[in-house]
């Protein structure tokens, strides 16, 4: 087993802990906002209580919240062998925590960051320890999703690589290899297309149940990309469309208007109960 | 009391998928637009919306197959949104 710290407990925070957990591996979960804390506790507790329901396995959620510890300070990671961290898509906010982690945890274990689009080299160079950094980008429902991009930044050792192969090869996630770029292959696409999708709702095209409808039926895609933006989160969609607009320099990536109104009127999807599809008494936090 | 139960989830069943017409009996996971993540929100509306705790052994696929299978279902485990909390 490997003492795993997650730092951020959002949507992604909150499901690589009860994937870890619930795999045996001892969880340190750490997030500024307590409530966050909170609420990953709650949404761990309903996931393995509905597991079987939806097809997984049988989960005892006592046993796997047994094995998160939560903090909302960095020094309780001290000791783990491997950190991933899923705070909010955001360079500065990044920028600002990876020195405080380097700093905070013993400096052979490994950092794994999940992120949606920053490059992993450009995310390594906040640390001293580039060789022990690497990407891996999990899919939403962490839980449910049985492959991840795996991203070796320019440094990346191979003993680095190898150690976080194995991890995840114990959570039953295949791991795909793919070179560092802003987006890696996933976002590169899946982000412009669901910008697009945006652009056509924002420009009164169609509505967002006729888009995802075409996606469903004619494509025979299970979801549409906007039930899609609703999961991932409307915010962080916008976040990445602009992480990837920055880096290069595009105006292709330019991003969608709609995005930025439904973000800040807090309209981010699931998460927040509203974004293109309301979702009341769902799985919704209950704060407004 | 039955009848409001059943409306309410046929509303959030339609609310959800504009463009399906739904009969109480029909069995909604045969439809094809019902993926996991809609069957864990239909479990958290009947949780949070309808007042009821679905014990672990009623968390079932054939008790959330239908409305008519809900509202038994609702009927069977809890009062409703008129109980006294507790
Ligand atoms: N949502 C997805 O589908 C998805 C998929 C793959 C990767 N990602 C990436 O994972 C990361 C997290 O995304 P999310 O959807 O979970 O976001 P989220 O908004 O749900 O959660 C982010 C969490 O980070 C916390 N946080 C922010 N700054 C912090 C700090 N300095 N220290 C500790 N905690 C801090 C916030 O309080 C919040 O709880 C992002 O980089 C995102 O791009 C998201």
């Amino acid at each position: 087993m490997t003492h795993v710290g997650v730092v951020g407990a959002g949507v992604m925070g909150a499901g690589v802990a009860q994937n870890l957990a619930r795999h045996g591996h001892p969880v340190v979960l750490v997030d500024s906002d307590p409530h966050a804390l909170t609420r990953a506790r709650e949404t761990i507790d309903r996931d393995c209580r509905m597991s079987r329901f939806l097809g997984g396995p049988d989960l005892d959620a006592e046993e796997v919240l047994g094995r998160i510890t939560t903090s909302e300070d960095l020094a309780a990671l001290a000791d783990t062998e491997v950190v991933i961290e899923n705070i909010t898509e955001s360079w500065d906010l990044k920028k600002d925590l990876y020195p405080r982690l380097d700093a905070a945890v013993r400096a052979d274990a490994v950092f794994v960051a999940n992120t949606s689009a920053i490059p992993i080299t450009r995310l390594a160079s906040l640390t001293r320890r580039p060789r022990r950094f690497v990407g891996v980008h999990f899919m939403n429902p962490v839980p449910m999703k049985p492959a991840v991009e795996i991203i070796p930044g320019e440094h990346t050792s191979a003993e680095a690589l190898a150690t976080v192969r194995a991890l995840l090869d114990s959570i039953g996630k295949k791991a795909i290899p793919v070179n560092d770029a802003c987006g890696f292959v996933s976002n590169r696409v899946l982000m412009l297309t669901v910008n697009e999708a945006a652009f056509l709702v924002h420009e009164g095209v169609a509505d967002a149940a006729t888009v995802d409808e075409v996606f469903r039926s004619c494509f025979g895609h299970p979801m549409g990309p906007l039930e899609t933006a609703d999961l991932i989160g409307v915010d962080t969609i916008l976040h990445s469309v602009e992480v990837l607009h920055d880096h290069f320099a595009d105006s292709k990536y330019r991003p969608c208007p709609l995005l930025k109104r439904m973000t800040d009127a807090g309209h981010h999807g699931r998460k927040t109960g509203r974004g293109f599809y309301t979702y009341d008494g769902a799985a919704a936090p209950a704060n407004p | 009391m039955a009848q409001d139960v059943r409306a309410e989830v046929r509303q959030f069943i339609t609310g959800r998928f504009p463009q399906i017409t739904l009969d109480d009996d029909q069995d909604i996971f045969a439809l094809g637009f019902v993926n996991s993540l809609f069957a864990m929100e239909l479990v958290m509306f009947v949780e949070q919306r309808l007042g009821v705790r679905v014990p672990n052994d009623e968390l079932r696929r054939e008790n959330f197959s239908s409305v008519t299978a809900i509202a038994a279902l609702v009927d069977r485990v809890g009062t409703g949104t008129e109980a006294p909390a507790g």
